[in-house]
């Protein structure tokens, strides 16, 4: 953490950026996220075991633009995410200076190829309670499987705080927003919530970088984030598709190829 | 006073449910704790600070038809739904700051044009509270008008006290009338001094003094701020007991179908936006204001009430952690008074 | 409404529709009920809810004068998905319709005065209601003056109304389109609604000032006003903010602690200055 403080401080004050987006100390003990704008206040950041959240959500904020040049604390998942983003043209080469932190390490990575590098050797590697519940669901057999999902859909009240967490999901109009036609029911009863979360999933299939963040967000407590988990590792184990590694990659909804499996449709 | 045992309470709400009546109680679904429909109390749960989702959905459900139409040729046929008398309903498990906020709630779809179908759901609705024994950081109910204890919105209020039991305060006419069908289930005890038994919630803020320093900062730099983490999903409304916003939108093919009313959220990009892509408030640091300022000032203003009970589970649902009684207290010690 | 159900629109068939602009209509709707039509009043300034059931509601004001009762017109433009499928309508249909709802415009505050209606594209239906209004109720005001601009000449709607206004001696019409979409039969003047009030200069002594379009033009259009003398008690505006329910519930449409669908939409500038520019 020292050595945070420290690369924040210097960022700062010698103009580099005009603003880190990092955790800070939340209330209840929990972390938030924390816009350090002045090197005084770079001790204020915070890194440890509770600071999950994908951070990546602000970059494009547009009041955080317009404050100048970011630097951001990526957790390894933020890394990919951060790649990704550049691969989707959502952010430009250089456009952020990522700290790139995890343990006890700390690096800094300002151009494509070194995200690039930093992304292939750190895996995501998930929560012990998301390993958990991949496994747990995995064990279950497809009616089971369905029935679970049907019980936890069933507490979802569209509130879209997955979405919303979720910085890949940066469309300015979603898909459950157009009308013209109405792709998804509104309300949040069993249809509009399946269809719902069924166009999430397809929308994040080989770009979810799987770093929880919508699971985190979810005030129902729905591991919403395990759809978009398993659609990215369809996209992967069939495909070949592996999401926040490389900044001019292609992205799986959109290409075809003609060797490309159909059993993945079940 | 009355009061009524464990057993007995678990006995009375399984009756209720027995008489035709649907019960709505705290029941857990994994880590969280909502309010749902019981037909027997086994899953009914009673060691939760608050709910994740509030009661409002008593009165106003997350989604419902307002109407319901059928063309028949050239010409179409709507039904109303408030034709329908509603189910009588009881809500077990309420907060007192859920009370209240039922009744703010019941009373702004009432103000000016009265919405029937909040109405009729009000009039059938029996609301039995439990007193708050235990409360958290988030909590501050004292700051909006409520408290731990506070009798206003219930029906029955019951205060947990000493041998598994709880001091049972009948309140009105509606509660009477349970308490008298059931009264073998109650008891007879002396007058106890309950807030002995009640939770300390510490004043944070004062409402009075919110709504006179929001009252001119509006253009104050305190939200560009305050609202830089926020993330503009509809979490903080969709849980707080006192948001009552709605959608409007339809339902089913273009020959039969509805038109329904679904939860809404002013933090929401879309709210205001308007189909010629205007949008009166472009940013999230004016959404939040809104939000703000609708509870504590505009509410306060336009009709003396507070849009908020300070039942906390705004900023237990944020995933960005805004915490209102933290901004609130900002708001307090750090606007002006003029 | 039908019921006490708020939400609840009247069924209205569509009798007449008559095409004003590229992608702009009106239709003359009549109660399918014929109790529902006899208990049915409104003033100049209100709107209301209309419905295509199965596609949803959108907000429109009442364009037809509150004197003439056997019908209620409104005039949309095709944006969205309501008005897309509003347009596809024939007559005969049966849509739905709520209201009226919301304030008026205070003609009887303004017996004895001279109007100045300054309208601008769309905003014409608004203005038209109350103008129809005022020339009902003649003898109350002294001169009625307005001044209409769009941007081109096919964009003008009610050009009919417009032949027979201008033909009136008892009002004085002035038409403006923006610089280039005149057209060589165009005999109006060609220029934005604020320079053209300029040129006027209309007198501001016991007039009052009725100004609706889109927000550039009424941004433009108070100060001009202002410099001609009247004040922001005389100057009156609709505001157009985003509307579900119509009856202040949804929660929608709020200006500060002000309604627009309840307590709006017409609002002095006086009111307006104090109210947040949140529109
Ligand atoms: C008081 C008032 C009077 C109006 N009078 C007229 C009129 O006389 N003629 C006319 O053409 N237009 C008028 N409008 C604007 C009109 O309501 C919108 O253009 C229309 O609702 C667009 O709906 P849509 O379904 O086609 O668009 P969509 O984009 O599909 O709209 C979706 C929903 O958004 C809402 N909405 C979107 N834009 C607006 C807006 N600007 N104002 C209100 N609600 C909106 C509607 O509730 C609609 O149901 C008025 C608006 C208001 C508030
Ligand atoms: S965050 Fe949870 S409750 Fe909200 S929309 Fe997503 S899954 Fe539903
Ligand atoms: S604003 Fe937050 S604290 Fe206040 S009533 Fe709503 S959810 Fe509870
Ligand atoms: S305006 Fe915002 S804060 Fe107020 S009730 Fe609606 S959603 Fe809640
Ligand atoms: S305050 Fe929190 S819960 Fe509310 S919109 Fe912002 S991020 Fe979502
Ligand atoms: S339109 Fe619903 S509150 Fe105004």
């Amino acid at each position: 953490m020292q050595a945070l403080h420290q690369k924040v401080k210097e960022l700062l004050e010698s103009g580099k950026v005009q603003v880190v987006i990092g955790y800070g100390e939340g209330s209840g003990g929990k972390s938030r996220p924390v816009f350090i704008r002045s090197a005084a206040d770079a001790a204020k950041l915070v890194w440890d075991d509770r600071c999950h959240q994908n951070l990546a959500v602000y970059i494009n904020k547009p009041e955080i633009k317009k404050m100048g040049k970011a630097a951001i604390v990526a957790h390894p998942a933020a890394v990919r995410t951060i790649v990704q983003m550049i691969a989707e043209h959502q952010l430009s080469s250089g456009a952020i200076i990522v700290l790139a932190v995890e343990n006890d390490t700390l690096e800094e990575l300002t151009d494509n190829s070194s995200l690039e590098v930093y992304a292939q050797s750190h895996p995501v590697l998930f929560p012990p309670f998301v390993v958990k519940e991949i496994e747990d669901i995995a064990a279950l057999s497809a009616a089971e499987r369905f029935e679970f999902w049907q019980n936890e859909l069933e507490k979802c009240f569209k509130c879209y705080a997955c979405r919303a967490a979720c910085p890949l999901c940066y469309c300015e109009r979603c898909i459950v927003e157009c009308n013209q036609p109405q792709w998804v029911s509104v309300p949040s009863h069993a249809q509009g919530n399946f269809e719902w979360h069924m166009n999430r999933a397809m929308h994040l299939a080989g770009r979810c970088v799987s770093c929880g963040s919508c699971t985190i967000a979810c005030p129902a407590g729905i591991p919403i984030g395990l759809l978009t988990i398993e659609a990215s590792r369809i996209a992967r184990t069939e495909f070949g598709f592996e999401p926040g590694i490389s900044c001019d990659a292609s992205s799986a909804m959109s290409s075809f190829r003609n060797e490309d499996k159909e059993t993945f449709i079940q | 006073m009355k009061s009524i045992t464990h057993d007995n309470l678990l006995k009375l709400l399984a009756g209720l449910a027995d008489e035709g009546k649907i019960v709505y109680a705290p029941v857990r679904k994994g880590q969280k704790v909502f309010f749902a429909p019981v037909q027997n109390m086994q899953p009914v749960v009673f060691d939760y600070i608050q709910t994740t989702e509030s009661p409002k959905l008593v009165l106003f459900p997350r989604y419902e038809p307002l109407i319901s139409f059928e063309y028949q040729g050239k010409e179409v046929k709507v039904d109303d739904p408030s034709a329908a008398a509603p189910a009588e309903r009881v809500l077990f498990g309420s907060r007192p700051c859920d009370a209240m906020a039922l009744k703010r709630l019941a009373e702004f779809f009432d103000r000016d044009i009265p919405d029937a179908l909040i109405a009729g759901r009000q009039k059938a609705l029996t609301v039995i509270s439990m007193s708050c024994i235990k409360a958290d950081a988030d909590c501050f109910c004292t700051s909006t008008g409520s408290s731990p204890g506070d009798i206003c919105g219930s029906d029955i209020l019951l205060t947990p006290v000493e041998n598994n039991g709880y001091a049972a305060e009948i309140l009105t006419g509606k509660g009477a009338s349970i308490a008298d069908r059931c009264s073998s289930l109650f008891s007879e005890i002396p007058e106890i001094r309950k807030e002995q038994y009640l939770a300390k919630v510490e004043k944070a803020f004062s409402h009075e003094e919110v709504r006179k320093k929001l009252s001119h900062a509006f253009d104050h730099d305190i939200w560009n701020g305050a609202s830089l983490r926020c993330i503009g999903c509809g979490a903080c409304a969709f849980v707080c007991p006192m948001c009552s916003c709605f959608d409007i939108q339809e339902e089913g093919t273009a020959k039969k179908g509805s038109r329904v009313r679904c939860w809404d959220s002013c933090g929401f990009s879309l709210f205001t936006l308007h189909t010629s892509g205007h949008n009166p408030r472009h940013n999230q640091s004016e959404r939040w204001r809104q939000r703000v300022m609708h509870k504590f000032s505009y509410q306060p203003e336009a009709a003396e009430l507070t849009g908020c009970v300070g039942c906390g589970r705004c900023s237990r649902a944020c995933p960005s952690d805004m915490n209102l009684k933290e901004q609130l207290q900002d708001i307090a010690a750090n606007v002006e008074t003029v | 409404m039908p019921s006490n159900n708020i939400y609840n629109p009247y069924l209205m068939r569509i009798e007449k529709i008559t095409d004003e602009a590229p992608g702009v209509k009106t239709f003359r709707l009549k109660f399918t009920n014929d109790a529902e039509r006899e208990q049915f009043n409104f003033k100049a300034g209100q709107f209301g809810e209309y419905s295509v059931f199965g596609e949803g509601e959108s907000t429109f004001c009442i364009a037809s004068s509150p004197m003439r009762k056997e019908y209620v017109e409104c005039t949309f433009r095709q944006a969205g998905r309501v008005t897309s499928a509003l347009a596809r309508r024939e007559e005969g249909d049966v849509i739905g319709f709520r209201g009226p709802y919301g304030n008026i415009f205070p003609l009887e505050e303004w017996k004895g005065k001279n109007l100045l209606f300054i309208a601008g594209g769309i905003a014409l239906p608004p203005m038209r209601c109350v103008i129809w209004n005022a020339l009902d109720l003649r003898d109350w005001f002294k001169d009625i003056t307005v001044v209409y601009g769009a941007r081109s000449v096919a964009d003008l709607v009610y050009k009919y109304e417009l032949d027979e206004w201008g033909k009136r001696s008892d009002m004085r019409l002035t038409t403006t389109v923006d610089p280039g979409g005149e057209n060589p039969q165009w005999t109006g003047k060609v220029g934005f609604v604020p320079k053209v009030l300029e040129e006027l200069a209309p007198a501001s002594s016991n007039t009052i000032a009725i100004v609706c379009g889109p927000p550039v033009m009424i941004k433009f259009t108070f100060p001009v006003l202002e410099k001609l003398g009247f004040t922001p008690e005389t100057m009156y505006t609709t505001l157009e903010n985003r509307m579900k329910c119509g009856v202040g519930k949804c929660g929608r449409c709020n200006v500060g602690p002000v309604y627009v669908c309840k307590d709006g939409p017409v609002f002095s500038y006086g009111e307006l200055k104090k109210l947040p520019a949140e529109y």
